[in-house]
């Protein structure tokens, strides 16, 4: 197989474009798919201060190292989960990253800075991991970028995340979640922006960008998404690509030029009732303490 | 050859030559969730592996709420 741009031999064949690539062309490409997210969506205006939420994974790591390229001003947060070895090891991975870059890396520990592990959490609220480890990590990047005057987080969510995330809520009909699920959410009172920059790339080619940059990233999976149903939405997903390259995409990007407006009403209405937390002020729908400390509340030794 | 599998890490011993997506077809993976790395790069699906090649089949898929 041929690069499709230059005819040297390919690296990565890439279905859903119907395209093989060599390894320059392909890291241009990545490039590329970022800009052009960043502009269909306007994600970033010149001069905005950008926190990028680093887990150690492919996907957050690829995102910082892209928008370094770019010449944005991006640093990075890191959060200490208290996940045991995959906590030290995706810790150690960032750092590295940063070390090798040259780029700023803040470091938020849970355990140490607010008395809790995720699966402490997880065991005193009696539910998954995940819940517990979603919000607080909503929480704390937000805090992170209100604290550091930064004007954007960045994550990492690429187009297979988006389209899981997708076809749960589809499949629910989650209508308040569908309204939200945009590549950006704008800033609003207590709120920093939220843009989602890897939208038009896989993660088989997040991946392929950390292999072929050199950039060392975790593999291994955090032992908590083990079986849940967000890897089983993106097995299902999977094997449609399979037969029918280019369906994720499609069912994801028709969802936002022609579907995603039309539930924007629900979440809308939702906006109007938050109140300031009284632990922390972070806007809330709860009265009295907001999510993240309410679990603070509850599992703090 | 040699092929080293993640999540767990274990390592398989394949006939070769034999072409990669062959061979991602006889461990039943789906060539959308993995990459095939030989040395520091990438090999494309239509690549010919050798009896000699070392490879590893790494997963792609990562999850939870992030
Ligand atoms: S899999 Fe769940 S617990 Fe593990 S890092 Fe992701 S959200 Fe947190
Ligand atoms: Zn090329
Ligand atoms: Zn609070």
């Amino acid at each position: 197989m041929k690069c499709r741009s230059c005819r040297e031999p390919a690296v990565i064949d890439i279905r859903r474009h119907n395209a093989g690539f060599c390894r320059d062309c392909f890291l241009r490409h990545c490039r590329e798919q970022v800009k052009r997210a960043v502009e269909d969506w306007s994600m970033l205006v010149p001069g905005d201060r950008v926190l990028v939420a680093v887990s150690g994974g492919k996907d957050s790591l690829a995102l910082w190292d892209v928008l370094l390229d770019l010449g944005v001003d991006a640093d990075g947060l890191y959060l200490g989960l208290g996940i045991g070895e995959y906590s030290d090891d995706s810790g150690a991975m960032a750092r590295a990253y940063a070390a090798t870059r040259r780029a700023t890396l803040i470091e938020v520990d849970i355990p140490s800075e607010y008395g809790f592990d995720i699966p402490g959490a997880a065991a005193a609220t009696r539910r998954v991991p995940c819940s517990a480890c979603g919000l607080s990590k909503r929480h704390l990047f937000n805090q992170a970028a209100l604290d550091g005057g930064y004007d954007v987080v960045a994550t990492g969510h690429n187009l297979d995340d988006e389209a899981a995330v997708l076809f749960g809520n589809v499949l629910r009909w989650n209508t308040d979640y569908l309204g939200r699920q945009l590549p950006v959410l704008p800033a609003a009172q207590g709120f920093a922006r939220k843009v989602k920059p890897l939208i038009r790339l896989g993660e088989r080619e997040t991946a392929a960008y950390c292999v072929l940059t050199g950039i060392d990233y975790i593999v291994e999976e955090c032992p908590n998404a083990v079986g849940n149903k967000h890897l089983g939405y993106k097995a299902a997903l999977n094997d449609i690509e399979a037969q029918s390259p280019g369906s994720k995409a499609a069912f994801y990007f028709g969802f936002l030029d022609r579907a995603s407006s039309k539930f924007a009403e629900e979440t809308a209405a939702g906006r109007d009732r938050l109140v300031a937390c009284e632990g922390c002020g972070a806007p809330t729908t709860n009265a009295g303490l907001c999510a993240f400390c309410a679990l603070v509340a509850k599992v703090a030794r | 050859m040699k092929v080293l599998l993640r999540n767990p890490r274990r390592e398989l011993e394949m006939p070769g030559p034999m072409r990669v997506h062959a061979l991602l077809d006889r461990l039943q993976l789906n060539r959308e969730s993995v990459l095939v790395i030989r040395g520091d790069t990438l090999v494309t699906g239509d690549a010919a592996l050798a009896d000699h090649d070392e490879v590893e089949i790494r997963p792609v898929i990562s999850g939870g709420a992030r």
